[in-house]
């Protein structure tokens, strides 16, 4: 194991950010730590580096306790949101930051700064200041920056957060290559799920100061353990007693008997190759909006139009959690979840 | 009223601006610019006469010269605590926090004749309740050099702080929690992190500080004791003189003291633009990143 939390909890005023936490993340893996906006990923990983302290519970970093020992003896490698470039520094001497406060001889700095330049393919970028690059330039700045001192771990705060959608995808896609090549362990902490789902070995879901499931993205996905995971890895929609994934909902346009819910189609939207449809239903059981998603031919077939009469179940073997009462939000806005 | 409003407008548009153009360019030179014009014109009445008799007497070269000295252990003194001051403010929070921020500022707003009076009850040689002490040991404060350091000091705390503290403030502790995470110690990223950020902000306070410490008057004469050659400062001799009818050197050492001060702001004000200057590439290299992307 190559970073172990144990039973840490952190406040700040009347505000728990971590409540009672314990991780263990094994070696060389990618790990994400996934959650809401204030659910306390960004407090634990902070914590791990040592930018904050814990209230109590343990750190240990490549086994040896890090609990009590200042962020600059532990080794790690830290990628801010924002990117924290040195401003008044080219990126070669950004890069070559670590390397300089280690009295590293020249010769020695110079060819690993080339090294790494090239890594983040930014060879051609060494004499520029970092406001003149981009936001993802300064993020594989601010990356290779971190990894010139072999840092034992990685950690990246959001580190795609501030940038936009089609260099978050193209930087992410480049992180698990970059990943695959140096398996050096990362933690990166994230409220997308996708990126989650797409980059990790591994998902810790952190909401609320606790540990809600750790496992791979397909067993947080195929298996989640209770409600809140269900619904902020993809889209859920309530049936009945239970939560389960739009995609996973039979529809029939007769009435097939048991077993299905009647209900009418209220609304139908088509959004690209899919057609994402709210059907609602009154039945002595169940009362409320259940969203369902369709192919285009599969929709065209059953006729989704609003006001059309339908009849749906949970498709056999699908993944689903019981829910518990239904909650605001959720009713007012059915879609938030989505993701394409 | 609907034509009352359509005047308005249109005065609005023309008339005001051409008024209170007017309003700000008569008062500033009757506050300002006639009487410094005076100043001038006096001086060089006799062509550098004024000037050069008064270098030549030395009791002006010796308060021109411990001006500079005051002025500059004053300047040295707010640069340290200034700095010190100033991160503890930005970095930092504690109880007292904004009485602090709040006492910081009291200078501005106290009258350094009081200034000056309440330093001599803390460090005045008979009555003062610590002066007594250190005048037992042999260490004068007051009607000596270290009390107008102090007192200069004091009346210039605030001008390093106030420059320092918002651009702490706006750069943040991410880039010095980088350096940190990369192995430095708070001293290494003091100097290679902190200190580079706010240079600028400095540099702008110790200037103004050193200008404001040159015209220092009131606190300098309650603890100098204003002894002609031996405390008597550049401000406090020109007062003398003046009043002694010598007003050519009045006039010549007055107009010394100002023309620093003016090169200082000068100095000042280039360094923004400068400054300015890189600030505003920022923006403009919005445009050039994208265009260097890939």
């Amino acid at each position: 194991m190559s970073i172990v939390v144990n039973n840490v909890s952190k406040r700040f005023g009347n505000f728990v950010a971590l409540d009672n936490v314990s991780v263990s993340l094994p070696t060389g893996q990618l790990t994400a730590l996934l959650g809401p906006s204030g659910g306390g990923k960004s407090t634990l990983l902070r914590i791990i580096a040592g930018l904050e302290s814990a209230d109590q519970g343990t750190i240990e970093i490549a086994g040896t306790d890090a609990t009590g020992v200042p962020a600059r003896k532990r080794n790690v490698g830290f990628v801010f949101q924002h990117y924290a470039a040195f401003k008044h520094m080219s990126v070669a001497k950004n890069v070559a930051f670590g390397l300089d406060i280690r009295k590293t001889p020249k010769d020695e700095v110079r060819a690993r700064v080339d090294e790494l330049l090239r890594l983040v393919h930014l060879e051609q970028f060494a004499h520029r200041l970092p406001s003149q690059l981009s936001g993802g330039q300064r993020q594989r700045m601010a990356l290779a920056r971190a990894l010139a001192v072999q840092p034992s771990v990685l950690l990246l705060d959001e580190p795609f957060g501030a940038l936009d959608a089609k260099v978050r995808k193209e930087l992410r896609e480049w992180l698990r290559r970059l990943h695959d090549e140096f398996p050096v362990t990362t933690v990166f902490v994230t409220h997308d799920q996708e990126e989650a789902l797409e980059v990790a070995d591994e998902i810790v879901v952190i909401n609320e100061g606790r540990v809600e499931q750790i496992g791979s993205p397909d067993e947080l996905y195929d298996e989640p353990a209770n409600e809140f995971v269900m619904s902020f890895l993809g889209p859920a929609t309530r049936l009945g007693t239970e939560l389960v994934r739009p995609h996973d909902i039979e529809v029939l346009s007769h009435d097939p008997g048991e077993g299905f819910y009647a209900g009418t189609v209220s609304r139908s939207t088509r959004v690209g190759f899919e057609v994402r449809s709210d059907v609602v239903i009154q039945s002595p059981e169940f009362t409320g909006t259940v969203q369902f998603v369709a192919t285009r031919a599969e929709a065209r077939s059953l006729k989704l139009d609003s006001g059309a009469q339908v009849w749906l179940r949970k498709s056999p073997g699908a993944t689903s959690v019981v829910a518990g009462p239904l909650a605001v939000d959720e009713a007012a806005a059915p879609f938030a979840n989505y993701a394409i | 009223m609907s034509s009352l409003e359509g005047w308005l407008a249109v005065a609005e548009r023309s008339t005001t601006r051409y008024v209170l153009r007017v309003i700000v360019i008569v008062y500033l030179a009757l506050l300002v610019g006639w009487p410094v014009w005076l100043v001038i014109q006096h001086t060089f009445g006799n062509g550098l006469e004024a000037l050069r008799a008064a270098l030549s007497d030395v009791f002006v070269v010796f308060s021109l010269k411990l001006t500079l000295a005051v002025a500059l252990q004053a300047v040295l003194l707010n640069t340290v605590f200034g700095v010190g001051v100033s991160l503890l403010l930005a970095r930092y929070t504690f109880p007292g926090k904004r009485a602090l921020s709040a006492l910081v500022d009291l200078p501005l707003s106290v009258s350094p004749v009081v200034v000056g009076l309440a330093l001599i009850l803390v460090y005045g040689p008979r009555d003062g309740w610590f002066g007594a002490w250190l005048h037992e040991r042999g260490f004068e404060v007051i009607f000596s050099a270290p009390g107008m350091i102090m007192a200069t000091a004091f009346v210039s705390l605030p001008l390093v702080i106030r420059e320092v503290v918002p651009v702490l403030q706006e750069r943040g502790i991410d880039e010095e929690q980088a350096a940190a995470s990369l192995g430095a110690t708070p001293l290494q990223s003091f100097w290679r992190i902190t200190l580079p950020a706010i240079k600028w902000a400095l540099v702008y306070g110790v200037v103004l500080t050193f200008a404001r410490a040159l015209g220092e008057f009131g606190a300098v004469k309650i603890v100098s004791g204003n002894l002609v050659g031996r405390t008597q400062t550049a401000t406090l001799l020109v007062e003398q003189k003046y009043q002694d009818f010598a007003q050519s050197t009045a006039y010549a050492t007055a107009f010394l003291l100002a023309a620093v001060s003016v090169a200082c702001i000068t100095v000042v004000t280039v360094l923004r633009k400068d400054h300015a200057g890189t600030r505003s590439t920022k923006h403009a290299s919005a445009s050039a990143k994208k265009r260097g992307g890939q």
